[in-house]
């Protein structure tokens, strides 16, 4: 074959590869929000699951993954933040660093069902917190944690070193150069990671099946007192997310109309997840607007 | 005059400096905490079994029967463990050439629009989550593979095809990253020689991106084989060694997922189960292993 039409022939095969994908794509978020946004209404995302009849919808499971996801950005912020900066700004190359290093990697290829088993083991059984909220939170800080060091990692590994420097040379001290010269700089990338990393923390089921728990008391949304078992606020009370559902209703389901609910759910799964998104990109771009002088730059 | 104020201020910026340490110090000690417990309580359930004597290491890893609730009950895991191997295969056989073109297409075809077109796109297909996969798997997928093609839908086919779409990003944006980083020196030397686009790509760009790219397949293999539910929706859950594709069979995950809650804690049942995740996890560290083996060599 002549070297012009093998290049031809390679860059169509490619291009239609590409293209494939693309299409993937459009058709796998076209089928969900399509299929799902038809059964999506208020009362289905308000009001509680049906286990034998029609019409069940999916308000606990909804609040339940929220709420979930702040708890376990609650833990998981601030000792990413620690890590990673210790992991940017003090770790000097050495095999600690590299162990710590291969600490974080290992950590974040486990399998998700294998955090799953080991919040079973250790959080549900050892510490005795049963199916619960917390434990889910911590089985997911475990998830999410070494996401975190590895956004905050970055983020301060691409501030300026004139920034570093500026500060020193003012006679700052070094935790107070990382606090209050490099963090603000850093702030967007940090922001932006972490609400991706929320995307997946609030897509996640399969470490939460056995830590979170795969079912919901009833709830009663006018009581706020956290330490009632019927509240919502009560950590100690197991949950299920809204992903578990979708595992559950497909894989065990009885209602006649679980396909529906699997739909709905997963289209309203999907949005959020899109949404995250969305605002991870604003509010990345917001936030370095107001805390840099890039405004008085330009 | 001046001397006291100066002492107070290096007083304060120690403590600072103590302060921000030991809490860095405990944000480190604690993600070494937590591997090291995980490795542990793992481990320690993972091998109950064969320490007690009630299975055999052997029998375990090459045993075909998995039969808990027999008289003379078995616990062959070999089904499962080949099912894991075979839906990951599988799904790195389909979705690396799919990658590997798509990541092409961003950085050497069109590098302008393709990037701006394919960016969001890998990024949108890594953040749907794994149950969404699932069900899509389940409602789409198995149908289709139920009217086209022998078999009942549910199979090896079904859940290679959900674990490939679902690690195309991986591949994708390691190859893109590996493909954008190459100098461009060595293709404007190409592209002087005379050579058109694909000799460029085949002869040049892809043989020294090689580890870049194998680092990408293996991250993605890692993750189709730590994959749980939306595997254990599409694959049809039968605890035998699969002898077509479009049979049902079983992953570690899916045995794992299914059976967990169903076995009481402590029983050899459980403790097979949990010998399972221990191979799960070895699993990841060799993974793991393999992508810092080809790191290094892409150094050089």
């Amino acid at each position: 074959m002549k070297p012009r039409t093998a290049d031809k022939i390679a860059t169509v095969v490619i291009v239609t590869f590409a293209l494939l994908i693309v299409a993937v794509l459009i058709g796998l978020l076209g089928y969900i929000l399509i299929r799902g946004f038809n059964h999506i209404s208020w009362d289905f995302l308000t009001s509680a699951p049906q286990k034998i009849r029609a019409g069940g919808g999916v308000g606990p499971q909804l609040f339940n993954s929220l709420f979930l996801l702040v708890l376990t950005l609650i833990i998981t912020v601030p000792l990413g933040l620690g890590a990673g900066i210790f992991m940017a700004e003090y770790a000097r190359p050495g095999k600690l660093t590299n162990f710590i290093r291969l600490i974080v990697e290992v950590l974040s290829s486990f399998p998700s069902i294998i955090v799953g088993l080991f919040g079973l083991l250790l959080i549900v059984n050892t510490f005795n917190l049963g199916f619960s909220l917390i434990s889910g939170a911590l089985a997911l800080t475990v998830f999410n944690l070494p996401l975190m060091v590895r956004i905050t990692e970055q983020a301060f590994r691409t501030v300026p070193k004139q920034q570093k420097e500026a500060g020193f040379a003012l006679g700052l001290s070094k935790w107070k150069i990382v606090t209050s010269v490099l963090f603000p700089v850093a702030l967007p990338t940090i922001i932006t990671g972490t609400i991706l990393s929320a995307g997946r923390v609030f897509g996640e089921a399969a470490a939460l099946m056995f830590t979170a728990g795969m079912s919901s008391p009833r709830l009663d949304f006018s009581n706020w007192n956290p330490l009632s078992p019927s509240s919502p606020l009560n950590p100690f009370r197991p949950a299920e997310t809204l992903a578990v559902h979708i595992w559950k209703v497909n894989s065990e389901g009885l209602a006649p109309d679980a396909v529906q609910i699997a739909a709905g759910a997963s289209a309203v799964l999907v949005l959020t997840v899109l949404i995250f998104n969305l605002a991870a990109r604003y509010f990345g771009r917001f936030i370095y607007k107001k805390l840099t002088a890039s405004k008085r730059m330009s | 005059m001046r001397g006291q104020p100066t002492n107070k201020r290096l007083e304060k910026h120690h403590i600072e400096n103590l302060i921000g340490r030991i809490y860095m110090s405990f944000c480190v000690l604690l993600l070494i905490v937590i591997i090291i417990s995980m490795v542990y309580f793992v481990a320690s359930k993972g091998i109950a079994n064969f320490v007690s004597g009630e299975v055999k290491i052997s029998e375990f890893l090459l045993g075909t029967r998995w039969s808990p609730e027999a008289e003379t009950p078995s616990y062959g895991a070999l089904p499962f463990i080949s099912g894991s191997f075979l839906v990951t295969l599988l799904a790195a056989l389909i979705a690396s050439p799919l990658s590997i073109c798509a990541a092409l297409f961003m950085t050497e075809i069109v590098p302008g629009w393709g990037k701006k077109l394919l960016q969001p796109v890998i990024e949108l297909l890594s953040g749907i989550p794994s149950v969404v996969y699932g069900f899509v798997g389940l409602s789409v997928i198995v149908p289709f593979l139920r009217d086209t093609l022998p078999g009942q839908g549910i199979g090896v086919a079904a859940g290679a095809l959900v674990l490939s779409v679902m690690i195309l990003p991986t591949i994708t944006s390691v190859a893109a990253d590996a493909l954008a980083s190459l100098p461009q020196n060595l293709k404007e030397s190409s592209f002087a020689l005379g050579a058109t686009r694909w000799q460029t790509i085949s002869r040049v760009i892809l043989p020294t991106t090689f580890p870049a790219i194998m680092t990408g397949v293996v991250l993605g293999m890692a993750r189709a084989f730590g994959e749980a539910l939306a595997v254990q929706m599409v694959i049809g859950n039968a605890p035998f060694v699969p002898h077509s594709l479009f049979e049902s069979a079983s992953t570690l995950t899916s045995v794992i997922t299914l059976g967990m809650g169903n076995t009481t804690m402590g029983s050899p049942q459980n403790n097979a189960l949990w010998s399972m995740a221990l191979v799960l996890m070895l699993m990841t560290f060799i993974f793991v292993l393999l992508v810092r083996m080809l790191e290094r060599r892409n150094k050089i």
